[in-house]
C-alpha cells in the first residue's frame, strides 16, 4: 500500500517493478542508490548518485543501528549484573543456606501390587470425596472436569490419571441413607482408569449395616467417613476384624473412647491412617525444614484460626441453597443405626445434615476444623498433648438454628515445658482470613498453601542482615508458593502467574512440578504401608495426643472449666 | 527548497529515531523474558477480557501451547526489536510489531470498566501505550524515510548491483 505512496513522493523516479523486475523489497528501499534522489527517497543522497556501490558515506549509514545495539547490549548486561547483585531475596536465600529448601519434597514413588480391596463406610459428601482421591467418580463429573479450561481440578486429575492408579477397587458401600449408598454404588463402579473394568472384575456390594461389610473376608480395608460420633466405636471393630482402617477426623467424640482405641490399634497388625492431610503438602514439608533449621529461634506461640461466613461453613446444611429441604426421612434413613451410642430422639433432617452443631454427635469446630490445626502443628513441632486448656466463647450469631456450636470460639492450650502455648481462635460470622502462625525470637512463619518467614525487628540471629537493609521486619524474607522455583517464587513482583495459582488455596500441591492432590497422596501413604510395611505419617501415635487435646478442649468448653491432662492416670482433670 | 529539505531530513532522522526507540524498547522486552525463564503470559492471558478471551482461555488450559506462546511472543519480540534497531527487514519488522502489539491491546484493551489487577504505571482509556506503540510502528511502515539509516540499505544495493 505504501508503493503508490512513495510514488507520489519520488515523481522523477522510474517505476520499481520495471526498473529491477521480482524485486521484492519494501517499497522505499527498491533503488537505494539509485538515480532520483531528492529529500524523500529512503536510500542515499544526490551526491553519491552516481558512484558504484553504497559508497563510504551511506555504508556508515546503513549501519547506523549497529552502535545503537552495542549500547544496549552493554546497558542489558549492566541491567541483569545490578538486578542479580540487588535481588535482596536471593541474597538472603544464598546467605541463609536455603538454596536446596525447594528439594525437600521428593516426588512421589508408584505403588502397585495386589488389589487391595476397600469398603467405606458413610458415603456422604466427604465420603465421594476420599473415593475421588482413589480415582472412583461418577462418569460425567470426570468428563465435565477434565473438558473444562485450565483449572486446579484438572490438573490434578490428569496427575491422578497419569501417576495415581493405586490398583484398589472399592468394594464394599455402606451407608444408612439410601440415597448415598446408591451414590456410593455408581461412584464405585466407575475408575478414572479403566472407565469400571476394575468393578466389573472385583464387584460392588451394599451392605446396611457396617458389622456385616468388617465380616466379609472379600473386603481387605475400611474408610471411616460417618459423623465423629461413629468413629472410634467402628475403628475398634475393623481393628478387631483385621481390617486395615483409614479413619476420618476427629478420630474419637468423648474421652472415654480415647484408651480403648489406642490400645485396639496399637495391638493389632492393621494399617491405621487418620484422615488429615496437610502433611503431604509441599508448603508443611518446607516449613519443617526451616524448623528444623532453628530459623525461627525459640518459640514462644502457636496460633492457630477458623474464619468462615456463611451459613453452610457454620454447618447449617440441611437446605439446599435454592431454600428447599435436603432428602431423607424415616424410610430412606435407617436414624437408629444412624444415632448409634447417641441419645435416642426422634428424626430430625436438621440433625442428620447438621450433626456437626450438635454436641451428642461431634466435638463441634474443634472435631471439624481444630483437628486439622492442631495436626498441622503437632506434625511440625511434636507439641503433644498440652497440660492445661482453657476455652471460652458462645453461641452469639446463630441463636435462631440448631445444635450448641458456638459461632466465636477462643482455646488457649498451655506447653509450659516446651515453653510456649498454643492458641485457637474461631470466627463463624468473618472470613477474614488469618493464617496459622508459629511466633519465634528470631522470626515469625506463616503456613498453609504458602508459606512466609518474617524477621523479628529485635532479632539477634538475623540483626546482621536487619542492619544491613537486606532483609525487613515489615514484610517476609521468604515467601515460598509452592509450584515454582525458589527463585521466582521468591521474587513476587516478576512471578504473576504464580501468585496467581497460589490464590488457589490448600486443595492442592505442587511437588515435582505436578500437581496432586493432598487427599490422594495420604491414601496413598496408607496403602502403600498396608502392601509395604511401614509407618503412615497420621498413625494411632499422632492420633492419640490429638484426641486427648481435642477432649480437653471440648470438655473445657462445654463445662466452662479449665482442664487438665493427668498423665499418669491418663485422665482429663476438671480445674 | 533547501529549508524544505531540511525539515524533512530531520523528519527523517526523527523517524528513524523512533524506530530505534521502538526497537529498543521491544528488544528489551524479549530479552528480559529470556533472561526470566519463570515469567509466563499466564496472568496476563488470565486476565484477558473482550474478544479474546476465550482463545486466552484455551491458551492457557493447556501447558504445551502456553509454553508455545510463551516461546513465540520471547523470540518474536527479539526478533522485531533487532529488526527496528538496526534497520534490518524494517517493514516486515514494522507490521509484526504492530500486530503483536494490536494482540496485546485485544486481549485486554483499557475499556470502561476493563478491570486490571496487574499493577500499570498509568492510567488509560482505550487509548494505552500498545495502541500508540502500534500505530506508530503502521507510521514507520509505511514511511520509506523510517528506513534509511539501516542494514536494509545493504540489501537493496546488493539486489541492485546483481
Amino acid at each position: 500500500m505504501s508503493s503508490e505512496k512513495d510514488k507520489k513522493n519520488q515523481p522523477g523516479k522510474e517505476k520499481p517493478g520495471k526498473e529491477k523486475p521480482g524485486n521484492n523489497a519494501p517499497a522505499g528501499e527498491q533503488n537505494p542508490g539509485g538515480a532520483s534522489g531528492g529529500p524523500n527517497d529512503p536510500g542515499i543522497s544526490p551526491e553519491e548518485e552516481n558512484r558504484s556501490g553504497l559508497g563510504r558515506r551511506n555504508m556508515l549509514k546503513a549501519l547506523a543501528g549497529v552502535p545503537v545495539l552495542g549500547l544496549f547490549g552493554v546497558q542489558v548486561l549492566r541491567k541483569l549484573d545490578h538486578d542479580d547483585k540487588h535481588n535482596a531475596r536471593k541474597q538472603i536465600v544464598k546467605e541463609l543456606g536455603l538454596e536446596d529448601l525447594t528439594d525437600v519434597v521428593k516426588p512421589v514413588a508408584q505403588s502397585g501390587g495386589d488389589v487391595i480391596r476397600i469398603g467405606i463406610v458413610g458415603f456422604g459428601v466427604r465420603g465421594a470425596q476420599l473415593a475421588e482421591s482413589l480415582g472412583f467418580m461418577p462418569k460425567e463429573e470426570f468428563e465435565k472436569d477434565m473438558g473444562n479450561a485450565a483449572s486446579m481440578k484438572k490438573a490434578r486429575l490428569q496427575t491422578q490419571l497419569e501417576f495415581g492408579n493405586l490398583d484398589v477397587a472399592i468394594t464394599g458401600i455402606c451407608d444408612v441413607f439410601d440415597m448415598h449408598a446408591e451414590k456410593g454404588l455408581e461412584i464405585a463402579n466407575h475408575d478414572i482408569f479403566t472407565g469400571g473394568d476394575i468393578a466389573k472384575k472385583h464387584g460392588v456390594k451394599r451392605y446396611l449395616r457396617y458389622h456385616d461389610m468388617l465380616a466379609d473376608p472379600e473386603i481387605d480395608a475400611v474408610i471411616i467417613s460417618t459423623p465423629d460420633h461413629h468413629h472410634a466405636q467402628m475403628t475398634i471393630d475393623a481393628v478387631n476384624a483385621g481390617k486395615h482402617v483409614y479413619c476420618e477426623k476427629a478420630v474419637v467424640h468423648r474421652e472415654y473412647e480415647i484408651e480403648p482405641l489406642y490400645a485396639a490399634v496399637k495391638n493389632s497388625n492393621v494399617v491405621f491412617q487418620h484422615g488429615h492431610q496437610y502433611m503431604q503438602t509441599t508448603a508443611f514439608q518446607q516449613a519443617k525444614e526451616i524448623v528444623r533449621r532453628g530459623m525461627l529461634g525459640d518459640i514462644s506461640h502457636l496460633e492457630t484460626t477458623t474464619n468462615r461466613n456463611s451459613v453452610t461453613g457454620a454447618w447449617i446444611r440441611h437446605l439446599y441453597n435454592n431454600g428447599k429441604p435436603k432428602p431423607g426421612d424415616t424410610k430412606s434413613i435407617d436414624w437408629k443405626q444412624w444415632l448409634g451410642k447417641a441419645p435416642d430422639v426422634p428424626f430430625s433432617i436438621e440433625r442428620y445434615y447438621g450433626w456437626a452443631r450438635f454436641f451428642d454427635y461431634d466435638t463441634g469446630l474443634y472435631g471439624q476444623l481444630f483437628s486439622h490445626e492442631y495436626d498441622a502443628v503437632n506434625q511440625l513441632l511434636d507439641v503433644g498433648i498440652p497440660k492445661t486448656v482453657a476455652a471460652t466463647g458462645g453461641q452469639y450469631y446463630y441463636t435462631d438454628y440448631y445444635g450448641q456450636m458456638p459461632d466465636v470460639l477462643h482455646t488457649n492450650f498451655e506447653f509450659p515445658e516446651k515453653g510456649f502455648t498454643l492458641t485457637y481462635s474461631a470466627n463463624l460470622t468473618s472470613s477474614k482470613n488469618r493464617p496459622r502462625t508459629v511466633y519465634g525470637k528470631d522470626a515469625s512463619m506463616t503456613f498453609g498453601s504458602e508459606l512466609t518467614l518474617t524477621p523479628d525487628g529485635d532479632s539477634e540471629k538475623y540483626a546482621d542482615l536487619l542492619k544491613r537493609g537486606l532483609v525487613d521486619p515489615s514484610r517476609p524474607m521468604i515467601d515460598i508458593r509452592p509450584g515454582a522455583s525458589l527463585d521466582s517464587a521468591l521474587d513476587a513482583v516478576t512471578s504473576a502467574s504464580v501468585q496467581y495459582y497460589a490464590s488457589r488455596g490448600l486443595v492442592s500441591t505442587n511437588i515435582g512440578g505436578k500437581e496432586w492432590d493432598p487427599n490422594h497422596l495420604h491414601l496413598r501413604e496408607w496403602i502403600d504401608c498396608i502392601r509395604n510395611g511401614g509407618t503412615p505419617s497420621s498413625d494411632i501415635e499422632k492420633a492419640y495426643p490429638e484426641a486427648v487435646t481435642l477432649a480437653m478442649a471440648d470438655i473445657s468448653y462445654r463445662e466452662n472449666c479449665r482442664t487438665q491432662w493427668n498423665p499418669e492416670e491418663k485422665k482429663i482433670e476438671r480445674i | 527548497m533547501t529549508n524544505r529539505a531540511n525539515s524533512t531530513d530531520w523528519q527523517s532522522v526523527i523517524l528513524v529515531i523512533l524506530r530505534m526507540l521502538i526497537g529498543w524498547h521491544l528488544l528489551y522486552e524479549g530479552i528480559y523474558k529470556l533472561a526470566h525463564p519463570e515469567w509466563s503470559s499466564i496472568a496476563f492471558l488470565a486476565q484477558s477480557e473482550w474478544i479474546f478471551s476465550g482463545i486466552a482461555d484455551w491458551i492457557i488450559s493447556d501447558a504445551g501451547i502456553l509454553h508455545m506462546v510463551d516461546l513465540l511472543n520471547t523470540w518474536g519480540l527479539i526478533a522485531i526489536g533487532l529488526g527496528l534497531v538496526l534497520g534490518l527487514f524494517t517493514r516486515p519488522a514494522a507490521i509484526a510489531g504492530t500486530a503483536l502489539l494490536m494482540l496485546y491491546y485485544l486481549f485486554n484493551p483499557p475499556f470502561i470498566g476493563a478491570g486490571t489487577t496487574v499493577p500499570l504505571e498509568g492510567n488509560y482509556l482505550l487509548v494505552n501505550k500498545n495502541l500508540i506503540e502500534a500505530v506508530t510502528l503502521v507510521l514507520i511502515a509505511v514511511s520509506p524515510a523510517a528506513r534509511r539509516y539501516g542494514l536494509d540499505m545493504l540489501i537493496a544495493n546488493k539486489r541492485k548491483k546483481k
